[in-house]
């Protein structure tokens, strides 16, 4: 049984390690910036899912309101950058120990509650960050934040008009939130997540420390997803509330999990794959009339396949090995 | 701050409060009865604000005349709902709480994209009714008969409901309420109970809905707001309480009128968020839910 999974884990790894290679050769015969764009977005998505699997998948916390740790984790580094100039890969340890620090200041009240009444707790605590940043004006309010050019560099983490640099930045930080799910998966922290996701009372019965536990997993899928928006800040090279720290976001964080499969290694990059070509495709050639056909499609997509694939899209790949990835 | 300003944000908080209460009240009742978080719920709401909007252009007249008309149609849309989506949902085999929040959640989405498709992003209103841009003046107190209305309606609903409660199908929706299984054997479709529940439960958003556009912009967006502040209420008074929704409705509309005198009117949120996390931590069942 131990051979079993040891060899399952194994075979992970192997399959990463190719997806890694041909993902790091895929840009390279698109040269035109929006499909090297959508490659961006779709590695971003796949990560924050990633992220936020840790969480909602592995330990069975759904957090509707994650968009508060991307949110802030973009604040901290953009701010850092702007004010005193401190280079991005330093500001995403910044952000990732804010946001992680935030994840365990909100989970300690946060964790009291359970089903929805903590999911409901999540978006409302994510809402009144989003509130008091719109009128905080200290840090830019509603109007947001531009990241000034400082001049092409990898230091600085901006590049003029290059696509390609920021795909393989967003290449590593999918690898390193998928390397963590990984780590987690076969630790012992996992197998205590997993038990409080199936049942907290039986967990607790055999020793599991459910709060820390869940702690823990709020902890490090916050702190990711900091980083996260630390990237994403020197990516568009603006921010402000309604763009990272908003509701809609929050849900586009677990959606693309949700979809590919909750719980799962691969199911966040599927759905990723998935859901945002999807999504940015219908809105550039279907939304920009504002007829909302986009937004239907969208809704349905999300409907179909949450009601036919419930265990996620990557069951599609799995028959015949049950319950490899819950 | 004068006795008559006090007196004015009390009402005013207590009107908007009214409304709060009977959104939050369809979301409970059909979370007491199945389980399910309707996050469409203010995407129905804004259906039928613009149901409301429609009919008052077509035959121009007063909503408020429409109102059986649009609470009905919002009965057979809800009982759609559930029995097009729902009913799938419930049936599903992995991750039931995960696919009922996305279902209910894509839904919502898709709502949304067809009042785009249908009506534009612009903001529409019904104008020039009966009520409308009229007030009653009490000393130096100020209420627009609009909102007057609509918090004497809202509470007419809300004793409707708790009359509805006591008739056999009330008591038919209790008893599923307390064991799903066990109603099978003394006769209840169960199916039949939920799909009714769904009914009710967009009803009273019906009710709400064309209250609301008697003095309130539609948009496609106009639910996302009353909808966080629908699941901020049911948590806060108790998912499943018709009495927690009323008390919690009324509390936020108070905190909210209070918090928009103290702070900036775009912070009047925090206020009641902070209320209902504070709450929270001492009774995580929220004001009158059941443990």
């Amino acid at each position: 049984m131990q051979n079993a999974i040891t060899l399952r884990r194994r075979r992970e790894l192997i399959t990463a390690a190719i997806l890694l290679v041909l993902l790091i050769v895929l840009p390279l015969p698109f040269h035109d910036p929006y499909t090297r764009n959508l490659m961006i977005l779709t590695l971003l998505y796949a990560a924050l899912a990633q992220s936020w699997n840790i969480l909602g998948g592995t330990c069975g916390q759904i957090s509707l309101g994650h968009s508060l740790y991307f949110g802030v984790g973009a604040y901290v580094s953009t701010l850092l950058f702007v004010w005193h100039g401190v280079p991005p890969w330093f500001g995403m340890l910044a952000a990732a120990a804010v946001a992680g620090l935030l994840a365990l200041l909100v989970g300690w009240p946060c964790f009291r509650l359970s089903g929805h009444y903590y999911a409901i707790a999540t978006v409302v605590v994510q809402e009144i960050a989003y509130l008091l940043f719109l009128n905080w004006d200290y840090i830019g309010g509603a109007s947001g934040v531009y990241v000034p050019f400082h001049g092409q560099s990898w230091m600085n983490l901006q590049f003029r008009t290059a696509k390609l640099p920021y795909f393989y930045v967003m290449l590593g930080f999918f690898a390193l939130t998928w390397i963590a799910a990984w780590l987690i998966e076969g630790s012992r922290w996992g197998f205590s997540w997993r038990a409080v996701k199936d049942d907290v009372i039986a967990a607790r019965s055999l020793g599991v420390r459910v709060f820390p536990s869940k702690m823990a997993a709020a902890a490090i899928s916050g702190g990711l997803t900091g980083v996260g928006g630390a990237i994403f800040a020197q990516f568009v090279g603006y921010i402000d509330p309604d763009s990272i720290l908003s509701g809609p976001l929050s849900i586009l964080i677990a959606l693309p999990a949700v979809l590919g499969g909750v719980g799962t290694l691969w199911g966040p990059l599927l759905g990723a794959v998935v859901l945002i070509p999807l999504r940015e495709l219908s809105s550039t050639f279907l939304g920009s009339s504002g007829s909302g056909v986009d937004l239907m499609l969208y809704g349905a997509l999300i409907m179909v396949v949450a009601l036919m694939r419930p265990q996620g899209l990557v069951s599609l790949f799995q028959r015949g090995r049950n319950g490899s990835a819950s | 701050m004068t006795f008559d300003q006090i007196m004015q944000v009390a009402l005013s908080g207590l009107l908007m409060g009214l409304i709060y209460a009977l959104v939050a009240a369809g979301l409970s009742l059909i979370f007491g009865l199945m389980d399910v978080v309707n996050f469409a719920h203010g995407e129905l709401m804004m259906v039928a604000m613009y149901a409301a909007f429609t009919l008052w252009q077509v035959s121009g007249l007063d909503p408020m005349i429409m109102l059986p008309l649009v609470a009905l149609l919002m009965f057979g849309l809800g009982m759609a709902v559930y029995r097009l989506l729902i009913a799938r949902a419930l049936a599903v085999r992995f991750n039931k709480g995960m696919v009922q929040i996305f279902v209910t959640f894509g839904l919502a989405i898709f709502i949304r994209g067809a009042a785009q498709m249908v009506f534009g992003g612009e903001f529409r209103a019904v104008t020039g009714t009966v009520l409308a841009d009229r007030s009653w003046h009490l000393g130096g107190i100020f209420l627009p008969l609009p909102q007057l209305a609509a918090g004497f309606v809202c509470l007419l609903a809300f004793g409707a409901l708790f009359l509805i409660g006591r008739t056999e199908f009330g008591r038919a929706l209790e008893a599923t309420r307390e064991d799903r299984d066990a109603v099978a054997l003394i006769g209840i479709d169960r199916d039949r109970i939920f799909s009714l529940g769904w009914g009710l439960g967009a009803a009273t958003l019906g009710v709400a809905g064309v209250m609301l556009a008697g003095f309130y912009y539609v948009s496609p967006n106009v639910g996302a707001n009353f909808a966080l502040i629908a699941y901020v209420t049911v948590a806060l008074g108790g998912f499943g309480s018709l009495m927690g929704a009323l008390v919690a409705g009324l509390l936020i509309g108070e905190v909210e009128a209070v918090t928009a005198q103290l702070l900036e009117p775009s912070l009047k949120q925090v206020g009641m968020f902070a209320i209902y996390l504070a709450v929270l931590m001492f009774r995580p069942r929220g004001l009158f839910g059941k443990i």
